[in-house]
């Protein structure tokens, strides 16, 4: 999984009927702390707001098996708020 | 799932029979602030409403061949949306 944090959202009326009515979040991807190039779009399950610091399943098996789901286009979802992250230095 | 501008598209009369009648859609990928990033892709039109100039997102790898049901398309990118609006902070 991947730590990112939300920064903003992509609204979109006409998509694949998968993410009908799911929020489409844009998240940058960070890397202990800093941010790095990479964003993804995801979707939420866990009501993250803007700004807040989130964990990422970006793997379509798992994503599909959180929503209970056999064949949906879903890769990238938002599981979980992170609170601390505590990284030894090395 | 990432950001994208269709720029053009892509007519191929012979192609693997599970294609037929894909629409096949140039896509430059984006970063977060709408800039041209890496390489274009063909992307096959999961939406079937997409038109060149677009604003749009898409999803690669197995995704994209799960977003083309009912079949199960041989494609690796696929665009499942039309953007509206993209609300970014910096």
């Amino acid at each position: 999984m991947k730590v990112g944090r939300v920064i903003g959202n992509v609204v979109s009326t006409i998509k694949h009927d998968f993410f009908e009515g799911e929020r489409l979040l844009m998240v940058q991807l960070v890397d202990n702390g800093e941010d790095y190039d990479g964003y993804l779009i995801c979707t939420d399950v866990v009501g993250a707001g803007s700004d807040e610091t989130v964990l990422i399943l970006d793997e379509g098996s798992s994503a599909r098996t959180i929503y209970g789901i056999e064949s949906a286009p879903i890769r990238s979802v938002i599981v979980g708020i992170i609170d601390d992250i505590h990284e030894l230095d090395t | 799932m990432q950001l994208g501008r269709v720029r053009g598209s892509v007519v191929a009369t012979v192609k693997d029979p599970a294609m037929e009648g894909m629409k096949l859609l140039i896509v430059q990928p984006l970063d977060k602030s709408l800039a041209d990033v890496g390489e274009c892709v063909v992307a096959a039109d999961a939406v079937h409403q997409s038109g060149e100039g677009d604003l749009i997102y898409f999803i690669a790898s197995r995704e994209a061949a799960e977003a083309m049901q009912p079949r199960f398309v041989p494609v690796d990118h696929a665009i499942v949306g039309i953007v509206d609006e993209v609300d970014v902070r910096p």
